[in-house]
């Protein structure tokens, strides 16, 4: 349908981002390529001898590697399965008839603002501070003890925490497309004696499928990258508890300020991300069709 | 009799909604009002929720060692400039791709989608080294534009889902008439496209504004922004709770009550296409 | 209309910037008590040099380090002033990035500075950074829960009689726990403290051939030791104090005993600040052995100010450090603040100041601890340092230790599993910078 003038045309449009990405990508890429090969500490930089294949070396037999990985998986998915469960149930809640509905969407959508930092820092010492959090007093109260959860269930903490930013996210398209089903269908379904569950299996989910695709996908793109919660609530520990890649880079690159290994964890790191798209790529391909 | 049931029926789905609602913003809630306290009555056992000495005590200290308002208005800079070009730059590709698709053009979004999954930290040396050599540390120039680009995709992608949605055969008829190209977007599609505009610009004022890679690890004083200002509260000597709470309040209500007062405009665009 | 009236404001914002920059000296500090006064009283300097304008970069330490650290390794000259330790200084010296402070004016009187914080922040006899405030490690106590509980703190301590006496003060009940010590991961955390109590059994971290000592006697007796003490009589969550979070849990009370830089001193004796202010006693920090190598004062440190080399404005940073580390400026808090709150560890005049030992009951132990530590390298010990090892690798290394020591006291893991972990860790990490050959 198009003609090859329109095509042209859209190429043209196209160009910008396309190439200004291409460079954002490209120039630090190679910049981080070239570093590493090279033995490179930034506290000694006139220093930086060629090592080839080093770094990689050190990168992926670190003990940490293996848990850094499992515990990015680990992060993704239990994330990914809170919000979206979570989200729909929530959504479904929000659905149905009741008073200020307007407002408890307000209290609901309020985390998605916070900031990552500011989110960390309250849950940290206000919510999950074994002495004076919130929790620990209210468990305390009813006798039940204190769970110290930034040591004892770590990555459950930052589980809770990063749930508690994305949740709102999954609310709000879950509810927005929930609210598109027609009336109509339900109550069609009502009238043919169909129970709550099965309208919600039959008619519902399927409705909301691809709602729940897009949650998926966004928040995959975001959580593979989640650095701040980490870093702010237990620097990637006790051990090596709650360290995800990124933050295994980071403490590569700026607590050891070995450019060169972290270098080439970003370049695993790189690799890693583009696996991962290639699965998303199929989970959203049916979905996404152009 | 029907009645009374759903009555019944919506006084337990509001109690029930009303519950989790301010559960979940039981942690926001509670920081802001923990702002209002004496650093003493802060660490209180138990707590007291709302019956104490109510100060701005806290409010005092935090302005006193930084100008809250320098930073917010570093955050306003970078978290609007970086959106407005980020449109400027995204609205043609965005039209291009949903107007003009080609085979490549799925793969051309989940690649720029792909760029969002770096961990930044990997290249903060080279970056850092090649804002050193352009003079752009430390500026707001040079913030906006590395917000910009890691905003991009996500940016050009939901105009994309967007736009997709504007029925073709309008365009055609536009066509029709005469149209060309530039009055094609001017006055047929631009109208159409709004409400996602709308939702784009604030999705992305919050990703920006939220942000705290870059903006720390590239500025230090002249364009630094909330996020920076929040890092030096983030674990100070003795008792700091109320202290750090006056501080997250003051990091998180601008953009909160934005996000509120533009709430509905955010969810119209905010579906991805997921909504038919 | 609306971004209109944003752009036009923040234009007049951007202009008002510029305008002000005649000589504006930008100043990366830590968000610590002590600096923050010192952004509060800066008037005094600004009033005396009315064309220096001062902006101040206040950052948690960790976040200061990594951005300091970025700036000066690529020349990126965004700093006039920076705050860092004695364990920057010399590696930082050596690789040229640091002005040296030979001319701090004449009534600075550089001699007055303690000997052992002045040597650390020298080169070849050159002072490259000003002490700010100093530390070494002393050990404070609630007097009333040890009269309490029947106990009486000797001068000098040993760990067999901290233990002891954290038994009988731990009231879980009543939220009072024996112990607070770090166990916060970080090389400047917990590692600071078990690098000074494994130095208290007589190991270090490093042996002459840079082989790790982590599996020696010493670090095991240390390490077992400390595991076991926090486990039983110290405060729940104790793997992610620090000394701020232990800082606040003394403060309110909760604390019986706690072992930890000197400058606490100040701070859990200043009423505003603390809710046990007039209960704090001081000893000198504990011993492991009978011997007991520099008399338990295995701990040295100093935030100092030092001049990166890529500044432009030497003079006026100069000038400001001059100021900023003065016998003047200590006189200046105290006349606001009172004698208590002078930034502790730097001068002798200070500790002969009898308005000082008067207003600070803590004078004496800190002088002790910070005249009795001793830094340098030695032959069993080839690096500088105490709690540390003054060699760029250790803050990496330190902190990888530190977090598997964290996940021994958090109970994930045994002393035995955490030794072996940090010593494998350790000679990977030494290996591959070329020590180990």
């Amino acid at each position: 349908m198009a003609t090859t003038n329109t095509q042209a045309t859209a190429r043209v449009m196209m160009a910008p981002s396309v190439i200004i990405l291409l460079l954002w990508m490209i120039v630090p890429l190679a910049m981080t390529i070239y570093f590493s090969t090279l033995n490179y500490n930034l506290f000694n930089p006139a220093e930086t001898p060629f090592i080839g294949f080093l770094n990689y070396e050190y990168f992926l037999t670190d003990p940490a590697f293996l848990t850094a990985l499992t515990n990015t998986l680990i992060l993704v998915l239990g994330v990914l399965a809170i919000t979206v469960i979570g989200g729909i149930l929530l959504a479904l809640l929000l659905d149905q008839a009741m008073w200020g509905a307007g407002i408890v969407r307000l209290l609901v959508i309020a985390p998605f603002f916070v900031m990552p930092t500011v989110s960390a820092l309250v849950w940290k010492n206000m919510m999950m501070n074994p002495v004076y959090g919130l929790i620990g007093q209210f468990t305390r109260a009813l006798g039940l003890g204190t769970v110290d959860w930034l040591s004892q269930v770590p990555l459950l903490s930052i589980i809770i925490i990063v749930s508690w930013e994305w949740l709102p996210f999954a609310v709000l398209i879950l509810l927005t497309a929930l609210q598109s089903l027609s009336e109509d269908q339900k109550e069609a379904a009502e009238m043919d004696g169909a129970g709550f569950l099965s309208i919600f299996w039959y008619i519902t989910l399927p409705h909301i499928a691809r709602a729940i695709t897009v949650v998926i996908l966004i928040e995959t793109i975001f959580l593979l990258s989640i650095f701040a919660e980490i870093y702010v609530t237990t620097g990637g520990g006790p051990g090596n508890a709650t360290t995800n890649i990124p933050y295994l880079v980071y403490a590569q690159a700026l607590l050891q300020f070995d450019v060169g290994g972290a270098s080439a964890g970003g370049i695993v790191a790189v690799i890693l991300a583009n696996i991962v798209a290639f699965f998303l790529v199929r989970l959203v391909g049916k979905n996404l069709e152009t | 009799m029907a009645r009374a049931v759903s009555t019944r029926r919506k006084v337990f789905f509001t109690v029930l909604a009303w519950t989790v609602g301010l559960l979940i913003f039981f942690p926001i809630l509670w920081t802001i009002l923990t702002s209002f306290k004496s650093e003493g009555e802060a660490i209180m056992t138990p707590p007291h929720f709302l019956f104490f000495d109510w100060t701005l005590e806290g409010y005092h200290e935090v302005q006193a060692r930084s100008n809250y308002f320098l930073y917010m208005m570093n955050s306003v800079w970078l978290s609007f400039g970086s959106t407005l070009l980020g449109l400027l730059v995204a609205v043609p590709a965005a039209w291009a791709m949903a107007f003009s698709p080609t085979k490549r053009t799925r793969g051309i979004l989940l690649w720029m989608l792909s760029t969002k999954m770096l961990p930044a930290v990997g290249v903060l040396i080279p970056i850092y080294l090649i804002f050193q050599k352009l003079g752009l540390l430390d500026t707001r120039l040079g913030l906006i534009v590395v917000l910009f680009l890691i905003n991009l995709p996500i940016i050009v992608w939901m105009l994309y889902t967007y736009f997709k949605e504007i029925p073709g055969e309008i365009l055609e008829a536009a066509r029709m008439d005469g149209a060309n190209l530039r009055k094609e977007i001017l006055y047929v599609l631009t109208p159409m496209a709004v409400p996602g505009i709308a939702s784009t610009v604030l999705l992305n004022i919050i990703l920006a504004w939220n942000e705290a890679f870059w903006t720390l690890n590239l500025t230090t004083h002249d364009a630094a922004p909330l996020t920076v200002f929040i890092a030096s509260y983030s674990s100070p000597e003795g008792l700091f709770w109320a202290k750090l709470s006056a501080a997250s309040t003051l990091a998180i209500a601008p953009i909160l009550v934005l996000g509120w007062f533009s709430q509905k405009q955010l969810v119209r665009g905010l579906t991805f296409g997921a909504v038919k | 209309m609306k971004a209109k009236t944003i752009l036009a404001g923040a234009a007049s914002l951007l202009a008002l910037t510029a305008y002000a920059k005649a000589e504006t000296l930008t100043i990366a500090t830590v968000n610590n008590g002590d600096m923050i006064r010192m952004q509060g009283l800066t008037d005094d300097f600004t009033k005396a040099n009315p064309d220096i304008q001062l902006n101040w970069v206040t950052l948690e330490e960790n976040v200061l380090r990594q951005k300091v650290t970025t700036d000066i390794a690529t020349k990126g000259g965004q700093y006039d002033v920076m705050t860092i330790g004695t364990y920057e200084v010399p590696i930082w010296a050596k690789n040229g990035w640091l002005v040296s402070l030979g001319d701090l004016g004449d009534d600075y009187d550089v001699d007055d500075l303690l000997p052992p914080i002045r040597n650390a922040l020298s080169a070849d006899g050159t002072l490259y950074a000003a002490p700010f405030y100093g530390e070494s490690v002393m050990t404070l106590y609630r007097k009333d829960l040890f009269d309490k509980a029947g106990v009486t703190m000797p001068e000098k301590p040993t760990w067999d009689f901290i233990k002891d006496a954290a038994s009988k003060i731990t009231d879980k009940n009543a939220g009072v726990y024996g112990i607070c010590l770090r166990g916060k991961p970080g090389w400047g955390e917990n590692m600071a403290f078990l690098g000074n109590l494994a130095r208290d059994y007589g190991a270090n971290y490093f042996d002459a051939n840079w082989k790790p000592q982590f599996e020696s006697e010493g670090w095991k007796k240390a390490i077992e030791f400390y595991v076991d003490l926090m486990k039983n009589y110290g405060p729940p969550g104790a793997a992610s104090n620090g000394f701020n979070e232990n800082l606040a849990l003394f403060g309110s009370g909760k604390c019986g005993m706690w072992m930890d830089a000197t400058v606490a001193a100040s701070f859990v004796t200043d009423p505003k600040q603390s809710q046990v202010a007039d209960k704090v006693g001081f000893a000198k920090a504990p011993c492991g052995e009978e011997n007991c190598p520099n008399d338990g004062a295995n701990w040295l440190w100093a935030w100092s100010l030092a001049i990166p080399a890529g500044s432009q404005k030497q003079d006026a940073a100069e000038k400001f450090i001059a100021w900023a580390t003065s016998k003047h400026y200590a006189e200046l808090v105290a006349g606001k603040e009172g004698w208590a709150n002078v930034p502790p560890g730097t001068r002798t005049s200070l500790y002969d100041n009898p308005d000082y030992q008067k207003a600070a009951p803590f004078a004496k132990q800190t002088l002790a601890a910070i005249n009795a530590a001793d830094p340098s390298s030695g032959p069993d010990k080839p690096y500088n340092g105490l709690q540390y090892a003054a060699i760029p690798e250790f803050q990496g290394l330190g902190t990888a230790v530190g977090q598997i020591f964290a996940a021994a006291v958090s109970g994930q893991m045994s002393a035995d599993q955490a030794l072996q972990g940090a010593q494998a860790t350790a000679t990977r990490e030494m290996t591959k910078a070329g020590y180990i050959k």
